[in-house]
């Protein structure tokens, strides 16, 4: 009798399972970046018929080209969240390394010497913000905040604060890189592409991936089970800094020159995109599609304004109250699910 | 031989004696309860067997072998799994991901190495049916009842085929029908030839499932009796200390 109603209590449970898979669409629409991904065809929409200059090849190329900077940072910036972390010092460190890089090709060397310059910079000042973090158990805000006085104080030092618009033998390669397009889609696009393919197969199938987001969401289970939490902790602030020193080095090849006062207050900007493409400040929660969805709707947002004839001077006002509505958006969305 | 064999353990905190020559057996397929007022010492042995600090004195010897715990990880090593009271669990990932976290499967070619999700969830599954837990391997633990969050965390230490399961107050937080829930585990666990240690204040739940029952007093230990042997009353005199010793 027991055995008969046990059996049946493991085919309800298994029918019961099967009920609540949830297809790949249904889970999608569950999540953050669904929702703005909409906001940004709604937004698209309404512009098409607004404004005549919105669809053109050369509006969608600038908008494309603008937010990939915003989107490659956002990714790293999204793992750094992930973790519950944050990193106010992308801005700054894009200065420093795109200085670094200015100088190293300025000075003769080829763009494989800029380019590994500039990620090395990159690279020491991460494992300085993850160390401080990680093992001396600093604050990231604070960590991270000094950070952006002193790599912004160094670039303005090692710069000597002039400008820096020759960089050597490869200067046509390194300006091609930023600025010019394949197939019609600029360069830092298929960057952006690739990082968030990359960055998808990383959240979904790589154990540091596991690992990251197991840290978000408890990070004394993670260290119980094993984890080596500070390790990884370190390892995702040197990932942030990277795509910081790539987005850089992309954006000074863009622009054919560079200043001390590169990326000066982005770190709003990336973080803005993070949060609006559902990464969580709580930690624990991270979407790949989520930082170009996000850096797509700010640029959208921007690009609109200035479609639509309104003052330059309130775009920063915009990008606020879009974060703020994304983290309500968020809250909301949690209420109705509890 | 025994399992697990506590010899003269002792245990200071400065000034604070904390444990006071305490020895312990436990046999394989045998829940020992553990029980004491708070502050009776219960948790400082706990920690020790499962290697967060060593002893002040006294010697730990697994099948007879004797071992020395500098961190948790050692004791994992030497066959014990701990459950622990907070349940240490990742609200945000499923039950598979969770019962997996740490030594996570995975799939290789070549140099490329990737997480292999069916085979976690075919094998938790598995653990799950094993221990007749409604949990399913695909539900995230944000949305588990106490019940099921307890079988996630139980099933985590059935992973690595452990030699001793140690339990901190598995049913303390839980309501009444899951509580009954997590006895059926403890009684899978013990069929499965696993040795639980079960520290508890709940007396009914030790009565249910421990064939031993042992109280510490004032770091010493005042009675180590078998189930059959005792009762209710007794233990709580003996915890209380209207009891001296039995």
């Amino acid at each position: 009798m027991s055995e008969i109603s046990e059996k049946s209590h493991a085919e309800i449970d298994e029918s019961i399972t099967l009920h609540r898979e949830m297809t790949g669409f249904q889970a999608a629409i569950r999540t953050q970046p669904f929702w703005v991904f909409l906001a940004i065809l709604a937004i698209g929409v309404i512009m098409s018929f607004v404004s005549e200059p919105f669809l053109t090849d050369r509006n969608m190329f600038n908008i494309t080209r603008n937010f990939a900077f915003f989107g490659i940072m956002a990714l790293g910036m999204s793992a750094v969240i992930c973790t519950a972390g944050i990193d106010l010092s992308v801005g700054s460190l894009m200065g420093l390394t795109g200085i670094v890089a200015g100088l190293v090709m300025q000075a003769g060397y080829g763009i494989v010497w800029g380019f590994l310059a500039c990620m090395g910079t990159a690279a020491i000042v991460g494992i300085i913000n993850g160390v401080l973090i990680a093992y001396l158990r600093m604050a990231p805000f604070v960590v991270t905040l000094g950070m952006l006085a002193m790599a912004r104080s160094i670039a303005m030092v090692v710069s000597n604060n002039k400008m820096i618009y020759e960089f050597g033998p490869d200067q046509e390669l390194f300006e091609w890189l930023g600025g010019e397009s394949v197939f019609g889609i600029p360069n830092p696009v298929w960057v952006l592409i690739i990082l968030t393919a990359v960055f998808w197969w990383v959240w979904r199938y790589s154990v540091w991936g596991r690992w990251v987001i197991a840290i978000g969401g408890n990070a004394q289970a993670a260290k119980l089970s094993g984890i080596p939490v500070e390790r990884i902790t370190v390892s995702v602030y040197v990932i942030s800094a990277l795509c910081a020193g790539l987005a850089a080095f992309l954006m000074v090849g863009w622009f054919g020159s560079v200043t001390n006062a590169l990326g000066l207050t982005y770190e709003l900007n990336v973080i803005a995109a993070s949060v609006i493409g559902g990464a969580n400040l709580m930690g624990g929660v991270v979407y790949a599609v989520g930082a170009p969805i996000g850096a797509g709707l700010m640029e959208l947002i921007r690009n609109s304004l200035l479609l639509a004839g309104i003052d330059a001077l309130w775009q920063q006002f915009f990008v606020g109250l879009f974060l703020i509505l994304a983290v309500l958006l968020e809250q909301i969305r949690n209420r109705g699910r509890r | 031989m025994s399992l697990l064999e506590l010899k003269a353990i002792s245990k200071n905190f400065g000034a604070i004696q904390a444990l006071q020559g305490v020895d312990l057996e436990v046999d394989i397929g045998e829940a020992v309860g553990l029980m004491g007022d708070n502050g009776a010492g219960k948790s400082t042995l706990m920690k020790i067997v499962a290697g967060n600090y060593p002893p002040t004195s006294g010697e730990i010897r697994i099948e007879g072998r004797q071992v020395e715990f500098a961190q948790p990880i050692d004791a994992r090593e030497n066959g014990i799994e701990i459950v622990y009271q907070d349940l240490a669990l990742c609200d945000n990932l499923t039950a598979a991901a969770n019962v997996f976290l740490g030594r996570e499967l995975k799939k290789s070619l070549g140099p490329f190495r990737w997480l292999d999700h069916r085979a976690m969830f075919e094998r938790s599954g598995q653990i799950f049916g094993e221990l007749k837990s409604e949990t399913r391997p695909r539900d995230v633990v944000r949305q588990m009842s106490g019940g099921q969050r307890q079988a996630v965390a139980i099933a985590r230490t059935r992973l690595s085929e452990p030699k001793l399961v140690l339990m901190d107050e598995p049913t303390a937080a839980i309501s009444v029908r899951q509580v009954a829930e997590v006895l059926a585990l403890i009684r899978r666990l013990k069929e499965a030839g696993h040795a639980v240690i079960l520290v508890s204040h709940r007396m009914p739940d030790v009565f249910a499932v421990c064939d031993r029952v042992v109280v510490l007093r004032r770091g010493r230990k005042v009675a180590d009796k078998a189930i059959a042997a005792t009762s209710p009353e007794e233990v709580t005199g003996l915890i209380t200390g209207a009891i001296e010793h039995a």
